[in-house]
């Protein structure tokens, strides 16, 4: 079969079952669009800026564990998804990203669009190409879907000159059904003695604690680590890119740890003599104070990256491998060893963690009478049964979701946690809702945040994608606020956003329908009456008590038993 | 410390800056750098004398790793290894009594007059940087006109190898 560039390119996405690419034409990348014009395999979402491609891809991708696919053109359509690259890299989404180039002949002259576009994406890529040769097109696209989806996944973006591409030019294609690499060979299995070690450490615990990340999802492994736990009896934490790895009702679960993170997880990390991190990298806002995290642990860590063992933290025990099968290992191991965990230290430890967990760190006044957004998330909670799949932005709501939101599997919270994008939420939504249509999708947001990529509205009604916004509205960047509220003094500088937009107005010029909520007892009823409204996008505006916090916090470089709750209820 | 660290990687374009821009992104120290092909011409060797705590180290040579151009890595610092380092210099020669003194100097470091000018000698000199260095204040300030080094090339000593292996 003689194929183009053009047509081998879509005809590869076809092959390795890409169903949706999410791009924006422009003149490198008119062959490629072309070949998607006279097919209709592979389904082609116009966006309406090219961060919002990488992060429509990238909400796809999380809520599937599939790569999302990425079509932007050179110059500015590569820079503009530069943040959405990186957001990927940060939270290792896989993803393929193909970014058109300018022709071979003239790379280098600064052509009209051009950009180096592996260079400036090299720091924010797992890896990435410039296919020079239209006989290279295929093994590379493929070598692409490999590295992005295996190991720890993460972005790869394929830069393709327009030549490469020309519709003159005919070679034969076949399918490479495989690439092996010399260079690239992820650790899978892990070290049986380390494994063994690693038992040794946990039957031996008085005090465990689990924490687990976003590995558990991205490998797949949230049945083997709820067998693991539930076997063990032990207390399980969770890290924001965590949730949903371990059943956010479990009464095992002691919550979201870090910054944010419930007394109880917190607590448990500082007073713990065995730490089994899994599929975590011990992040800043994980660890506060490095010098003072988990004092008196010993530290057992798996994680497939090995760099991201003893990054940070010291680790005492480390299993290089994917998760799912390491705890496929030792949940076997467990069955088959005679030793069991210490029950009365784990009765008296558990314990320990009810009288912490006694405090109800999360509690909020539900007297007032402004809108409290933890009530809305609740809300939220409750009418979709918690069974959402639910974006966020970045800032006080994607804290509030995460605490209050209790996931119950995986997939179905979908955040920026490494990057911290805000505008990630509403075209994460839209990835999201294609890959689920009968699903209930939620993106949580504020009114900053969604405003750095509001322009997604237009592509959500192009492919009526009946997403709901929840947007938390407390004429804020909330955080900043609180940032500076708390550690400036009150000064709050640039951080009230006036002359905001009606967004009820907004979102019906859109084509879409907006409520506004401002009294706390409407706001079950507007949320019952978007989730019922299964074919349109419902933009809900809570007007928000603005002076509403997020606790517990613990400051920037302080240790896990330095937390402020609210201030009512202080620690004496 | 002072650590060497030889690697092989893919021979193609590109490959260099993932390993330069990894140093600078990380804020990892480069004291020198070499890069040029192998025997496979598929294949490049690398040799990077970086310093740093024993934990910056074991971070560097697993970013390293991690670069999927990278097929092979080795800390040689670890084991007896042997390193060199190829400098040019030009030195100034205009005068009979200098001449003879750039000329003993030479013959003491075992290096190689290569160039001779009416005024100027180039000397060829290769060696660990200790001598290269040696050789550099032997000559003085005043004398020299011009130093190129290549930065250090390492290798470890008897059969163990960096190499493919057959698998």
């Amino acid at each position: 079969m003689e194929l183009t560039g053009a047509e081998i390119l879509v005809r590869f996405l076809k092959d390795e079952g890409v169903e949706y690419v999410f791009g924006y034409p422009g003149g490198a990348v008119l062959h490629i669009y072309d070949a998607l014009y006279q097919q209709e395999d592979v389904r082609h979402i116009l966006v309406r800026h090219e961060q919002g491609a990488t992060h429509a891809a990238d909400g796809y991708a999380r809520a599937t564990g599939k790569p999302g696919v990425v079509l932007v053109t050179s110059g500015p359509g590569a820079t503009n998804a530069v943040t959405g690259i990186a957001t990927a890299y940060m939270d290792s989404i896989p993803m393929v990203v193909i970014t058109g180039q300018v022709p071979t002949a003239v790379i280098g002259s600064d052509a009209f669009q051009e950009v180096d576009a592996v260079g400036i994406t090299r720091p924010c890529v797992k890896h990435n190409f410039l296919v020079k040769d239209v006989k290279d097109l295929a093994v590379t696209l493929k070598k692409a879907f490999y590295i992005a989806t295996t190991g720890r996944p993460g972005p790869v973006v394929v830069d393709v000159p327009k030549n490469v591409t020309d519709p003159n030019i005919r070679i034969p294609y076949q399918y490479p059904r495989e690439v092996s690499m010399r260079s690239y060979n992820p650790t899978i299995k892990g070290h049986p003695g380390q494994i063994r070690r690693a038992l040794n450490l946990i039957l031996g615990a008085k005090r465990p604690m689990i924490y687990s990340g976003g590995g558990v999802i991205l490998s797949g492994a949230d049945r083997e680590l709820t067998e693991f736990t539930q076997k063990l009896g032990f207390p399980i934490t969770n890290t924001l890119m965590g949730l949903g790895g371990y059943p956010g009702t479990d009464k095992q679960f002691v919550g979201m740890l870090g910054m944010h993170g419930t007394y109880e997880a917190n607590m448990g990390m500082h007073e713990c003599d065995v730490l089994i991190a899994i599929g975590a990298r011990f992040d800043d806002r994980v660890t506060g104070d490095v010098k003072h995290f988990c004092p008196q642990a010993k530290i057992i860590h798996i994680d497939i990256d090995p760099s991201s063992i003893s990054k940070t933290v010291r680790v005492d025990v480390p299993i290089v491998g994917d998760i799912k099968h390491v705890l496929t290992d030792m949940n076997r191991e467990l069955d088959n060893s005679r030793k069991r965990p210490d029950k009365s230290a784990l009765e008296a430890w558990w314990k320990q963690i009810e009288t912490w967990r006694g405090k109800d760190c999360l509690r909020y006044d539900r007297n007032s009478d402004l809108i409290k957004p933890q009530h809305v998330i609740e809300k939220l909670y409750e009418v979709t049964g918690g069974d959402a799949y639910v974006t966020s932005d970045v800032g006080q709501h994607q804290m509030w979701a995460a605490q209050f939101y209790k996931f119950k599997s995986p997939y179905h919270w979908i955040n920026s946690g490494g990057l911290g994008t805000m505008g990630f939420g509403l075209p994460a939504a839209i990835g999201a809702k294609l890959a689920h249509p009968d699903a209930d999708v939620a993106c949580v947001t504020g009114e900053a945040s969604i405003q750095m990529c509001i322009q997604e509205l237009s592509t959500a009604m192009q492919y009526m994608l009946p997403v709901k916004i929840i947007n938390l509205n407390n004429r804020y960047m909330g955080m900043v606020r609180q940032w500076q509220e708390f550690f400036y003094e009150s000064r709050y500088s640039h951080s009230y956003l006036e002359a905001l937009p009606d967004f009820v107005k907004l979102a019906e010029s859109y084509g879409h329908i907006g409520l506004r909520i401002d009294k706390p007892g409407d706001v079950e009823g507007a949320l019952r009456e978007a989730f019922a409204s299964k074919d349109r996008l419902v933009f809900l505006d809570f007007i928000t008590d603005q002076k509403e916090n997020v606790y517990p916090m613990i400051a920037a470089g302080k240790a896990h038993n330095e937390m402020h709750l609210s201030p009512e209820r202080e620690l004496a | 410390m002072r650590h060497i660290i030889s690697l092989l990687m893919e021979n193609e374009s590109g490959a260099l800056s993932r390993v330069a821009g990894l140093f600078s992104a990380r804020g990892y120290n480069i004291e020198s750098l070499t890069v040029a092909p192998t025997e496979d011409a598929s294949l490049s060797r690398m040799t990077i004398v970086t310093t740093g705590s024993e934990e910056i180290i074991e971070q560097i040579t697993k970013q390293l790793n991690k670069l999927v151009d990278v097929v092979k890595l080795a800390d040689i610092t670890g084991g007896e290894h042997i390193e060199r380092e190829l400098m040019l210099i030009k030195v100034r020669a205009d005068d009979a009594a200098k001449r003879s003194e750039m000329k003993r100097l030479t013959d003491i470091f075992r290096g190689r007059i290569i160039d001779v000018s009416e005024t100027t000698y180039i000397i060829e000199l290769t060696g660990t940087c200790e001598k290269l260095d040696a050789f550099i204040e032997a000559t003085g300030d005043e004398n020299i006109l011009e130093t190129v080094r290549s930065g250090v090339s390492g290798i470890a000593r008897g059969e163990k190898s960096l190499r493919l292996t057959a698998d």
